[in-house]
């Protein structure tokens, strides 16, 4: 068949040309007939006791159709926004799991919760009408960080939620913990903080949702990452809509990060909404709105120990957290601190015992939720940041050190003694790649240049393994999950020979409409451009549980490599009736169908067209049409890994922290389409070096006020902010997906922050400096200097 | 108030309220939503169009400004005229997977094509320097630099022919 392209080539994307055009059709584009405009007011107190909303103004406001709060929903009987997952204390007691309305009901726990839902006509008449409601707030005091928040006395968010912890959470053998700290010749302890991000994807989220009353079906256009995942949190648990009344789609979704895999109390507010007020209504958050309500990542506190003996072996591993949640349980939180964060903390290393508590915790702040790495990243920080501390401590080279704790090549599958079983991996193959492709040796003559114009040089290591590809639903439901974890894709092979696939998961940027076309053009050997993959609408799509924790094509590509396979079985045998032969005598390769060691052959096109026009048919034994579908759920997850070598220049006149060089070995399995993999790689280092070097979410304690409110607080990277990094991949193949693929969305985000901040500790080792938290600002580091009291000028 | 102007190339008159931003009477008005809204303090870049030739963002521009002037949208950038193709820093962006979810890409685009034409011989400094007020979250901006000097090298080709 001719223009096959299967996997390992990079085609130019299927997608560009109507994002290239401006013919991309995101939610924000699309208008309906007689359409409303919604506004939500928000609070703008951290911490409020909600005495009374009085509508009446906003009412009487010219354009105004309705204003629903609280009251209403209440009085409608509905339920407030479902936790996706459940996690336990070590004893098995449940987390602490208040109510999460989807407008407040007597209580503002952050500043941008939702209390009222305004429709009017125009936005701006929304907006003008949003501005006259009266809401009678009782201000309380706000407690916005982990530490303030578990002090005795620190305001209590929750009446039965005692010192704000939702869960006190453990995982690992305490006991052989300190059984083997009591043994080590040297203990490294590191206090660090993970900061606070803010996701940021470009498109801010929308939604339009409207009520057929002839059909009694609601449709929500919105802007998520699990577009069936919605359907089913908001219709069975929120809204009592049954399933097939109800469609979502998520068309066009620009960047997603996490940010829009949660459902939100948006999104059912004005589905609700457009039942009452009989017209559909369009909400689209502004930038700032944004900033107060998509949830936030990261925030956490750690306290880690690292026992090692002599040699530098690693003995154990201890590691306290407090996590901040914010102010509600959002879809996947409690897991993102917990089971997404400790069964990382073994790293590429064979540390035998490791042992992690997680205190999650309220606070008055935006609910905090997966953002790309979601406690991967976390651990990766902790871990990387604990050895480069452990070998400056014991004089040993941070590469060595790492050396001699990976895990072999050939030691792989490896279990950890956090839960998790590693199939495949080459540590020490991507460190070595890393080590040669950064020009590690050449380091020493950069670094004096930069101590000629009176710089300060660092490079700095991260090897380290994620976990991804989400997740084998059995053992994620034992880890809490409520729901499965699998993934489903239909393929439909048109009469003419054309494919159209029906895949589960949500394209907003990785490229699916392209990789998956690869995979379906190589197996059945149709041409590329006659593949389409069809995603994100609960009415074209038979199932989904969407785009997340890089399992699209792991879980994704995997049962649509089974519904490929069931085409061509299906194939076999039509072709083996037309063929006058046996079934098992008819091979299919390069898009044709023949009996082995003959020239009888049938292509793909007249195998299709003979399925449906079945005059010659073995219709007693085979019904009609060539579709497949398949379900698949992994059978563990898959574990990318890899060495990112960063090296920093700081100017110690201005504290400014200069990423000059940025390499990156990745493994991350089967590469279907290099040229893809390459952009994911970027992409996600760079939201890594964000956090490293630029983002922070701050609020005030206190008032509960971000101060970080919008892009010109929350600093964002931009072009002149980065080098042209080096990036390459160094795979080994996973041992329990179809392809061989492992997943390349978070590995950038995972594995960059501890890079970046190590270099920089590198860079100010020689002042004493022994660790810098993120984002290493100016400020930071320029005070972090005076307070080093030592002469600011270079060796 | 009435507001005409050259839209894309075609004579356009809108019927507008003073106070309307470019960027919503593109896409609310004109129903050209290439054009796209990513903050609310002219940070992203997202809105980037060609007002007589340079950018500009459009969430920071009135309509009236456009009273007699000339105008560029996403949606108006093509090849050569009546070649029907796209326009070679379109086609370099596509070349050198320059964009994700598409979000940006208008903006980074009209922005690029300015800046191409600004200064033909564009280095790298000039590019990341260039595109300091156009946000992108997805791509991490290499491929987007090795675009727009891709796309600006070609349209130096094109003007020597």
């Amino acid at each position: 068949m001719s223009n096959v392209i299967g996997i390992g080539a990079s085609p130019k994307r299927k997608e560009d040309q109507r994002f290239l055009t401006g013919r991309g059709n995101y939610v924000s584009d699309i208008k309906r007939p007689g359409l409303t405009a919604g506004v939500f007011v928000r609070s703008p107190h951290g911490h409020a006791i909600l005495r009374g909303i009085d509508k009446s103004a906003a009412l009487a406001s010219p354009g105004v159709i309705a204003v629903l709060t609280g009251d209403d929903v209440k009085a409608d009987g509905l339920g407030g926004l479902p936790c996706g997952w459940g996690i336990s204390d070590a004893k098995g007691v449940p987390m602490k799991e208040p109510p999460f309305p989807m407008l407040a009901q007597g209580k503002v726990r952050f500043v941008g919760d939702m209390v009222a839902f305004v429709i009017a006509e125009t936005p701006e008449q929304a907006d003008t009408a949003a501005e006259l409601l009266a809401v009678d707030y009782e201000v309380l005091p706000s407690v916005v960080g982990v530490l303030e928040a578990v002090r005795p006395g620190a305001p209590q968010l929750f009446d039965d939620v005692p010192n704000n912890i939702c869960c006190d959470w453990e995982l690992g053998d305490k006991a052989a913990v300190e059984a083997a700290f009591k043994k080590a010749a040297h203990v490294a302890k590191l206090s660090l903080v993970n900061n606070r991000l803010i996701g940021n994807p470009m498109e801010p989220r929308a939604a339009i949702a409207e009520y057929e009353p002839g059909t009694d079906r609601f449709t929500l256009w919105t802007t998520s990452q699990f577009p069936h995942v919605v359907r089913f949190l908001m219709g069975a648990l929120v809204l009592n809509i049954p399933q097939h009344k109800l469609r979502v789609v998520a068309p066009d979704v620009g960047g997603g990060f996490g940010v829009k895999q949660f459902h939100y109390g948006e999104e059912a507010v004005i589905t609700w909404a457009a039942k009452r007020v009989k017209r559909p209504i369009k909400w689209v958050a502004s930038r700032s709105e944004g900033y107060v309500s998509d949830r936030h990542g990261r925030d956490h506190v750690t306290e880690a120990e690292l026992a090692l003996d002599e040699t530098g072996k690693f003995l154990a591993f201890r590691v306290n957290t407090l996590a901040n949640m914010g102010g509600y349980l959002s879809t996947f939180g409690p897991n993102i601190p917990t089971n997404l964060y400790a069964p990382l903390l073994g790293g590429v290393y064979t540390t035998p015992a490791i042992y992690c508590n997680v205190k999650v915790v309220f606070t008055n702040t935006v609910p905090v939720d997966a953002y790309r790495g979601a406690g991967r990243p976390e651990a990766t920080f902790v871990l990387e940041r604990m050895v480069d501390v452990a070998a400056s401590e014991m004089g040993i080279d941070r590469v060595e050190i790492r050396r001699r704790n990976m895990i072999p090549k050939e030691a792989y599958p490896y279990q950890t003694p956090v839960l998790v079983q590693y199939d495949s991996g080459d540590p020490m193959g991507c460190l070595d790649g890393a080590l040669v492709a950064a020009d590690v040796k050449n380091f020493g003559i950069r670094k004096a240049a930069s101590a000629s114009k009176g710089k300060f040089r660092g490079l700095g290591y991260s090897t380290y393994v994620e976990a991804c590809g989400l997740a084998p639903s059995r053992f994620a439901g034992r880890l809490g999950a409520r729901g499965g974890l699998y993934e489903s894709a239909t393929v439909r092979v048109h009469p003419t020979g054309q494919v159209t696939v029906m895949i589960g998961t949500h394209n907003h940027g990785q490229g699916h409409e392209t990789t998956f076309a690869q995979i379906v053009s190589e197996k059945l050997g149709v041409a590329f451009e006659n593949v389409d993959i069809v995603f994100g609408d609960t009415d074209r799509v038979q199932f989904g549980m969407g785009t997340y924790g890089s399992r699209s094509l792991v879980v994704g590509g995997a049962a649509l490599s089974k519904a490929t396979d069931k085409v061509i079985a299906k194939g076999k045998k039509i072709a083996a009736h037309l063929l006058e032969a046996a079934e098992v005598d008819i091979q299919f390769e390069a898009g044709k169908f023949a009996v082995a060691g003959t020239d009888r052959v049938k292509s793909f096109e007249e195998i299709a067209g003979a399925a449906y026009v079945p005059h010659n048919y073995p219709l007693e034994v085979l019904e009609p049409g060539l579709e497949e579908q398949a379900y698949y759920d992994p059978v563990n997850f898959t574990y990318p890994g890899g060495c990112h070598i960063a090296e920093v220049e700081v100017d110690p006149e201005t504290g400014t922290v200069t990423l000059v060089n940025y390499t990156a070995v990745d493994d991350v399995g089967t590469v279907i389409n290099p040229m893809i993999v390459e952009g994911q790689l970027h992409g996600g280092i760079v939201q890594g070096v964000g956090q490293a070097l630029f983002e922070n979410a701050v609020y005030d304690e206190g008032s509960g006020q971000l101060l970080s409110g919008s892009l010109m607080d929350y600093c964002m990277p931009r072009a002149d902010h980065m080098p042209m990094m080096k990036v390459a991949t160094h795979s080994t193949l996973c041992t329990h997906t179809p392809m061989g693929v492992k997943g390349c969305g978070e590995v950038g985000t995972i594995g960059s922050p501890a890079a970046v901040i190590n270099a920089v500790v590198d860079a100010l080792s020689h002042l004493g400096v022994t660790h810098v938290d993120m984002p290493a600002t100016p400020n930071r580091i320029w005070r972090l200097l005076q307070n080093a009291s030592l002469p600011v000028a270079a060796e | 108030m009435q507001i005409s102007f050259t839209l894309n190339g075609r004579p356009t008159t809108v019927e507008a309220a003073p106070a309307t931003l470019v960027s919503e009477l593109l896409r609310e008005q004109l129903h050209l939503t290439g054009t796209h809204i990513g903050c609310d303090t002219s940070q992203c870049g997202a809105c980037v169009v060609h007002l007589d030739g340079l950018p500009v963002k459009s969430c920071t521009l009135l309509a009236p400004a456009l009273d007699g002037a000339t105008l560029l949208t996403i949606e108006g950038l093509q090849g050569a005229p009546g070649s029907n193709q796209m326009h070679p820093m379109q086609e370099a962006f596509r070349e050198h997977h320059g964009l994700q979810c598409g979000f940006c890409t208008p903006g980074m685009l009209m922005t690029a094509v300015a800046l191409a034409a600004e200064k033909p011989d564009l280095t790298e400094a000039d590019v990341r320097h260039g595109l300091e007020g156009n946000i992108c979250r997805c791509t991490g901006y290499q491929n987007i630099v090795v675009s727009v000097m891709a796309g600006a090298a070609a349209m130096n080709a094109a003007k020597g022919e």
